[in-house]
C-alpha cells in the first residue's frame, strides 16, 4: 500500500461523480416530493363524502326550487311548470350556447334544450361558472326587456336562463353545470350517479 | 473607583473577544448598524421601511396568541373567533391588531413602494432589492389572502370561492389544479386547514426569509436617497460617506419618534375604528360562512381591489385573471422599464412627473372602483383607469428616454 496522496485532479471522474450525484438526489428529491403533493388532494374521505345523495322531489310545487349539497358543493332543482319552459323558446337567441355544445358542462343526457333527463326537472350546481358564487333565482320576466326567469349571479353579474345557459356578453364562458343524475324512482332524483351502481 | 470602571472594561472586552473569536458580533453590529451609513437628507417618505418592519413584529405575536385560542375548522371557526373577542382576557385586543394590522402592513407596504417609484431606488445597483420586495409583496398577499379565510366568515368562504376558482380559468390543467389547492370539490374544512398551516407557517417562514435578503441587499449597495445620488462617492478621509449619517444612533432615534407617531395612529384605529367603516373587516365576514347563499354584494378587502377592479373590468374569465396576474406582475420589470438616467423625482421632466401622476390617480381610483357593483359606469371606468394602469408601465420605455431631466446635484441638498 502507498501512503502518497496524488495532487493530480481527476477532472473526469469529479465531473462524473457531480453529474451522477445530482441526477440520483435529483430523482430522489422528486421522488420525495410525489407523497406531499399527492396529499394536498381530495383525500379518501373527502371523496367518500362526495358520494351520491338522493333528493326527493314529490313534494315540489311547479315553479319551486330546492338547494342540495353534493360533494358540498350547492345544487339546485327547479321544478319548472309548463310555462317556466315555454319561455326557453324565447331566450335562444340571447344564449352563448344554446345546443349546449360544451360537453363538459353537462351528461349525455343533458344536452337537450331543457338541459334536463326530464324536461320538468332542472337539476344544476349553483355554481357560477364564472369564479364560483352562488347564482341567485329570479325566475320573473323582466325587468330587463330580455330577461325571461333564471339565475343572476350577484358577484360579477353572469345570468343564465332556466335552463342554466349562460347568457351572451357575461363574464361566465358556459353554461351552469349538471351534475349526473338519475332518478331511482318516480319522485326521487339521485344526483352523483347516473350509472347503474349507487 | 476608576480602577474598578477599567477592571470592568477590560473583562468586557475580553468577553466580547471571546464572542467575536466564535461568532461575527462586533462585525455584524458595526456591518449592519453601527457603521451602515445612510443619506442625512432622509425625509419621511424613508420611514416606512422601519414601519412595515414594526408591523411585521406586531402580526406575529398577535398571530402567535391568536393561535392559542383559534380552531381552524369549519365547525369551530368562527365560533372561535367570537370566543376570543367575548371570552378571552383582552383577546379582543389582540384579534384587532392582528386584523388591523393586516390592513396597516398594506398601507405601509404601498407608500414604502411608492417612495421607491418617487426617487428611482428600483433603479441600478439596486435592482435585486427591488425584486426581493415585489416578491415580498406577493407573499403578504398570499399570507392576507390566507388568512381572510380563516374566520370562515361569509366573505371568508365566498371571496376565497373566486380567487381560488380564478385558477380554474387556466386552460387544460384548471380545474385539477383548483381541486388541489381546495383539496375538495369546494371550499370545505379541508381548504380551511390547510390555509390555516400557510398563514401560520410556510408563508411566514418565507416572508421573514425574504426580508432577511432584502436587508442584506440593501445593505451591501446602500440606500438611495431624495435625491438619487450615490453617497459613497464623495467620502472623507476615513472613508465616510460625507452624505451620511450611521443607521444607529441617528436614523434610530428618528425612526423612533415615526414608531411613536405610527402606534398612536395604530392604537386609534384599533379602540375606536377596528373594522374601519367595513373597509378592514367586511360586515358580511360578521356572519358565519354559508354555503348556500353567496351575499348580495361582494368584493374583496380594500387592499385587493385595484386588481380586483382589472379583473372584473375585462368581459372574459380567462383574459380578466391573465390581465389581473400581469397588473400585479409588472412592477416586477420596472428596474428595466425605466430607461431614465435620473432616479429622483425632483430632477425627472415633467413626462415622468405627470405618468407617475396618472398612475397613482389610476391606482386609487381602481382601489375605489373594486368596491362598486361591477355594472354601467363602474366597468366603464375601470377599463379606462386599466388602460391607464398599464400604460404607465408598458410605455415607460418610451417615456422616460424623452423626457427632459434636469441636472443631479453632486452632494445630496435639503428642501421639500
Amino acid at each position: 500500500m502507498t501512503d502518497d496522496v496524488s495532487d493530480e485532479l481527476d477532472r473526469n471522474r469529479r465531473h462524473f461523480l457531480t453529474v451522477a450525484t445530482v441526477v440520483v438526489g435529483g430523482a430522489g428529491v422528486v421522488a420525495a416530493t410525489i407523497p406531499f403533493i399527492a396529499s394536498l388532494k381530495p383525500s379518501a374521505r373527502a371523496q367518500a363524502l362526495g358520494a351520491p345523495v338522493e333528493v326527493p322531489v314529490g313534494n315540489l310545487e311547479p315553479g319551486e326550487m330546492v338547494r342540495v349539497m353534493w360533494r358540498v358543493r350547492l345544487v339546485f332543482v327547479l321544478r319548472r311548470d309548463e310555462e317556466m319552459l315555454a319561455r326557453l323558446e324565447s331566450t335562444t337567441a340571447l344564449l352563448r350556447d344554446p345546443e349546449s355544445a360544451v360537453a363538459e358542462q353537462q351528461p349525455e343526457f343533458a344536452v337537450n334544450q331543457y338541459r334536463s333527463l326530464r324536461p320538468e326537472y332542472l337539476v344544476v350546481e349553483g355554481s357560477c361558472t364564472h369564479l364560483g358564487c352562488a347564482p341567485l333565482p329570479e325566475f320573473q320576466v323582466g325587468p330587463a326587456d330580455d330577461w325571461y326567469g333564471g339565475f343572476f349571479c350577484p358577484c360579477h353579474g353572469s345570468r343564465f336562463d332556466l335552463a342554466g345557459r349562460v347568457y351572451k356578453g357575461v363574464p361566465a364562458p358556459t353554461n351552469l353545470r349538471v351534475p349526473p343524475y338519475r332518478f331511482i324512482r318516480e319522485d326521487v332524483i339521485m344526483i352523483g350517479s347516473d350509472t347503474g351502481t349507487a | 473607583m476608576a480602577r474598578v470602571e477599567s477592571e470592568l472594561g477590560t473583562r468586557r472586552a475580553a468577553f466580547m473577544k471571546w464572542i467575536d473569536d466564535r461568532f461575527p458580533f462586533t462585525e455584524t453590529m458595526r456591518y449592519h448598524i453601527t457603521e451602515y451609513y445612510a443619506s442625512k437628507n432622509f425625509n419621511w417618505w424613508y420611514i416606512f421601511g422601519v414601519l412595515a418592519m414594526v408591523v411585521l413584529v406586531i402580526q406575529i405575536v398577535s398571530g402567535i396568541f391568536l393561535t392559542m385560542n383559534y380552531k381552524p375548522s369549519a365547525e369551530e371557526a368562527f365560533a372561535s373567533v367570537e370566543y376570543i373577542m367575548r371570552d378571552v382576557e383582552w383577546g379582543w385586543l389582540i384579534r384587532y391588531m392582528h386584523s388591523t394590522g393586516a390592513s396597516f402592513f398594506f398601507i405601509v407596504v404601498y407608500l414604502h413602494m411608492f417612495r421607491a417609484m418617487l426617487y428611482g431606488s428600483y433603479q441600478k445597483p439596486r435592482e435585486l432589492i427591488w425584486i426581493i420586495g415585489m416578491l415580498i409583496f406577493f407573499v403578504l398577499f398570499a399570507e392576507a389572502f390566507a388568512g381572510y379565510l380563516l374566520p370562515w366568515g361569509q366573505m371568508s368562504y365566498w371571496g376565497a370561492q373566486v380567487i381560488i376558482s380564478l385558477f380554474g380559468a387556466i386552460p387544460g390543467i384548471g380545474e385539477t389544479l383548483v381541486e388541489w389547492i381546495r383539496g375538495d370539490y369546494a371550499i370545505s374544512d379541508i381548504t380551511l386547514n390547510r390555509f390555516f398551516a400557510l398563514h401560520v407557517i410556510l408563508l411566514p417562514l418565507a416572508f421573514i426569509a425574504l426580508v432577511f435578503l432584502h436587508i442584506v441587499a440593501l445593505h451591501h449597495v446602500g440606500s438611495n436617497n431624495p435625491d438619487g445620488i450615490d453617497i459613497k462617492e464623495h467620502k472623507d478621509p476615513d472613508g465616510k460617506p460625507l452624505d451620511g449619517v450611521a443607521f444607529h444612533p441617528y436614523h434610530t432615534s428618528k425612526d423612533l419618534v415615526g414608531i411613536i407617531v405610527f402606534l398612536m395612529i395604530f392604537s386609534a384605529v384599533i379602540f375606536f375604528a377596528p373594522d374601519m367603516g367595513g373597509y378592514f373587516l367586511e360586515h358580511a365576514n360578521f356572519e358565519p360562512a354559508n354555503t348556500m347563499a353567496t351575499p348580495e354584494h361582494i368584493a374583496p378587502v380594500w387592499y385587493f381591489t385595484p386588481f380586483y377592479a382589472i379583473l372584473r373590468a375585462v368581459p372574459d374569465k380567462l383574459w380578466g385573471a391573465v390581465l389581473m396576474g400581469a397588473a400585479v406582475l409588472l412592477p416586477v420589470f420596472l428596474p428595466w422599464l425605466d430607461r431614465s438616467r435620473v432616479r429622483s423625482i425632483r430632477y425627472r421632466g415633467w413626462i415622468y412627473k405627470l405618468a407617475l401622476t396618472l398612475f397613482v390617480i389610476s391606482f386609487v381610483t381602481l382601489g375605489w372602483l373594486g368596491l362598486q357593483p361591477a355594472e354601467g359606469v363602474y366597468v366603464l371606468l375601470a377599463r379606462i383607469f386599466s388602460i391607464i394602469y398599464f400604460a404607465y408601465f408598458l410605455l415607460m420605455p418610451y417615456y422616460t428616454t424623452i423626457d427632459k431631466t434636469k441636472p443631479v446635484p453632486d452632494r445630496v441638498v435639503y428642501h421639500g
